[in-house]
C-alpha cells in the first residue's frame, strides 16, 4: 500500500474536522477525494505531508509514518497544496531550482531534473517571466512542476484545478494523467466530472467523515436506479395532463422544458401522451445516475 | 539550511531590502561620524569611532526589525509556509537559514564602515594613534548585538501573519532588552538587584565588549540570547502542531 490512513481525527478547538477516517490507497492507483468544501479534505492532505499533526489515528505513507518518520515521508510525497502558493518574486527556473534543493537535490542532477520538467509541463515559453507574471494556468504547472521535481511515488494535489478557465482545466488534468501515470495520485476537487474523467476510485467525505469509498461504476449502481427525462416541447402545455403518466416521481417546469423524474424509462409512455395531445416534442434526453447525485445523495 | 539562506539571500538581493538597508545605515552613520555638528569627528577631536558604536545599535532597531519583519511572516500569509515545512527540512533548518541570512546581511552592511576606521588611523597625530583593541572589541560587541537584533526580529516575525505587527513589536523588543533594563536600573530601586537587572539588557555587555575585552561571560549572554531566542521563535512557528 502507497497510502495508508486508519482512524485519523482531527479536532480544530471543539470542531471535529475529521472524524476516525481510514482508507488506503494502492500503489499506481489515482484517487479522487471528493466533498463538499470544509469537510476535512485539506485536513487530511495537510496531516498527509506532516503540515500538521493529527489528535488520534495513523498515517504512513510509502511505509513511512508520517509523524515519527516524518523526513523519510516527505521525501515519497510531491505536494501541491491548495490555492498554489508560490514565491511569486522568483524566476521560474530560480523557484523549481530553489524547490529541488529543499528536496536535496543540487548540482547538474537539479538543473537536468528542472529542465525535463521544464519541457514536461511545457513552461518554455515563458521561462523569462516572474511568476507573478504568470496566468493562473501557467502558475499550476510551476507548482506541479515543483510537487513532481523530485519524482516522487505520491503525489498529493489539493484541487489543481480550481480557479481555472475550461481549457486550462483540461490541461492541466491531461498532465496530471501524463506525469502520474506510474505514481500514487490522490487529488481533491468538487468538481465531479473530474472525478469521472480522471479517477479510478473515488473517497467521499462529508463533516469529517467518510460516507463512500468505492470505485465509481459501483457507487453509481449502489444508487436507487432513476431516470431523469429533460423534455423540450415547442408550446405551453397542460402540466395536469402531463402527470398522469405512469411511473412519474416528479416533474421541474424551466420554460417549456420538463425535467421528469421516473422510475422507469417513460419514453414510450410519454410520445404516446404527446402524441395523442398534439405536443410537439423538440428534443429528449435520458440521463441516468451521475456521480453528482451520488455526491449529493451522500453529502446532504 | 543552505538552501533556504540561499534564498532568503537572494530575496534580499533581489527585492531592493538589502540595498535600502545598507544605504540608509552607511548614510546616517556617515553623516553622523563626518559630516553634522558636535558629533563628527573633527568637532570632537578625538581619534575614534565612538559615534558609530553608539549610534548603530539605534539605527539597528529600525534596520534590523525591517529586515526580518517579513521573514516567517510572509510565509504563512502567502501560504508558502505549506511548501517549505513539507519538504524534508526540519523547522529549526528553516529559522536558522533565515536567521544566518538576516546576520549575513548585517554583517556586510558593517564591513564598509571599516573604511572609517582605515581614515581615522590615517587622521590621528601621529598616525596610527587610536585604540585598536576597544574599536575590534566594539565591532565583535556590535556584530553579537545584532545577532540578538535578528534573533528578536525572527522572533517577532513568527508572531504574527501582519509585517507591521512583527516590525512593531521587534522594534519594542529590541528597545526593551537594548536599553529599557539599563534605564530601569537606574531608578535604583532594587538596591543590590539593580546591577543584575541592568545585566538582563544587551547594553551592558555591548560596553563590556566596547572596552576591547572579550569576556566569557558577555560571550554566554549574548549566545545565550540568540539560542533562548530562536527557541521561542521555533516554538511560535511550530505553533500550527498545537
Amino acid at each position: 500500500m502507497s497510502v495508508i490512513v486508519s482512524g485519523l481525527t482531527k479536532i480544530y478547538g471543539t470542531q471535529k474536522a475529521l472524524d476516525g477516517v481510514s482508507f488506503e490507497v494502492k500503489p499506481g492507483e489515482i484517487l479522487g477525494f471528493l466533498g463538499p468544501n470544509g469537510a476535512g479534505k485539506s485536513t487530511t492532505m495537510k496531516i498527509l505531508t506532516g503540515y500538521l499533526p493529527q489528535n488520534a489515528g495513523n498515517a504512513s505513507v510509502c511505509g513511512f509514518d508520517v509523524n515519527t518518520q516524518s523526513m523519510e515521508a516527505r521525501k515519497k510525497i510531491g505536494y501541491l497544496p491548495e490555492l498554489n502558493p508560490l514565491y511569486t518574486d522568483m524566476y521560474i527556473k530560480e523557484y523549481l531550482l530553489f524547490s529541488a534543493s529543499l528536496m536535496g537535490i543540487t548540482g547538474k542532477e537539479a538543473n537536468e531534473k528542472v529542465e525535463s520538467m521544464i519541457s514536461k509541463t511545457g513552461l518554455n515559453a515563458e521561462l523569462k517571466k516572474q511568476i507573478n507574471q504568470l496566468s493562473k494556468g501557467y502558475k499550476q504547472r510551476v507548482g506541479l512542476a515543483a510537487a513532481m521535481l523530485h519524482n516522487p511515488e505520491v503525489l498529493i494535489l489539493d484541487e489543481p484545478t480550481s480557479g481555472l478557465d475550461p481549457n486550462q482545466v483540461v490541461e492541466i488534468r491531461n498532465l496530471i494523467k501524463e506525469i502520474g501515470k506510474d505514481k500514487t495520485v490522490i487529488f481533491s476537487t468538487h468538481i465531479m466530472q473530474e472525478v469521472e474523467a480522471m479517477c479510478n476510485r473515488v473517497i467521499i467525505i462529508n463533516k469529517g467523515k467518510l460516507v463512500a469509498n468505492d470505485a465509481i461504476e459501483n457507487l453509481q449502481k449502489q444508487m436507487q436506479k432513476a431516470y431523469v427525462l429533460t423534455v423540450e416541447f415547442k408550446q405551453v402545455i397542460d402540466l395536469q395532463i402531463l402527470e398522469t403518466l405512469a411511473h412519474l416521481v416528479q416533474t421541474e417546469k424551466n420554460g417549456n422544458t420538463y425535467k421528469i423524474k421516473a422510475t422507469q424509462d417513460i419514453r414510450e409512455g410519454l410520445s404516446l401522451l404527446a402524441q395523442k395531445q398534439g405536443w410537439l416534442i423538440l428534443s429528449m434526453n435520458l440521463e441516468e445516475n451521475s456521480l453528482e447525485d451520488v455526491f449529493q445523495s451522500l453529502t446532504r | 539550511m543552505l538552501s533556504i539562506y540561499i534564498k532568503e539571500i537572494r530575496s534580499f538581493l533581489s527585492s531592493l531590502i538589502a540595498y535600502v538597508v545598507m544605504l540608509v545605515f552607511l548614510l546616517a552613520i556617515g553623516l553622523f561620524t563626518w559630516v553634522l555638528p558636535d558629533y563628527n569627528v573633527f568637532d570632537y577631536g578625538y581619534a575614534n569611532l565612538d559615534t558609530l558604536f553608539s549610534m548603530a545599535p539605534w539605527l539597528f532597531i529600525f534596520l534590523i526589525s525591517a529586515i526580518t519583519m517579513r521573514s516567517l511572516s510572509e510565509e504563512k500569509r502567502n501560504g508558502t509556509i505549506e511548501i517549505i515545512t513539507t519538504k524534508p527540512i526540519s523547522d529549526l533548518q528553516i529559522i536558522l537559514g533565515k536567521y544566518f541570512a538576516g546576520l549575513t546581511l548585517v554583517l556586510f552592511t558593517l564591513l564598509p564602515t571599516l573604511i572609517y576606521y582605515v581614515s581615522i588611523y590615517q587622521l590621528g597625530a601621529p598616525v596610527g594613534n587610536l585604540d585598536s583593541g576597544a574599536i575590534w572589541g566594539s565591532y565583535i560587541g556590535l556584530f553579537f548585538l545584532s545577532s540578538c537584533f535578528v534573533a528578536v526580529g525572527m522572533f517577532a516575525s513568527a508572531i504574527s501573519e501582519n509585517q507591521i505587527v512583527s516590525f512593531v513589536v521587534s522594534m519594542f523588543l529590541c528597545f526593551l532588552f537594548y536599553n529599557l533594563f539599563e534605564l530601569i536600573a537606574d531608578f535604583k530601586l532594587l538596591g543590590t538587584w539593580d546591577s543584575a537587572v541592568a545585566g538582563l539588557g544587551i547594553n551592558a555587555h555591548y560596553e563590556s565588549m566596547s572596552r576591547g575585552v572579550i569576556d566569557s561571560r558577555d560571550l554566554i549572554y549574548f549566545i545565550g540570547f540568540d539560542v533562548v531566542f530562536i527557541a521561542a521563535t521555533k516554538t511560535l512557528f511550530g505553533g500550527r502542531k498545537w
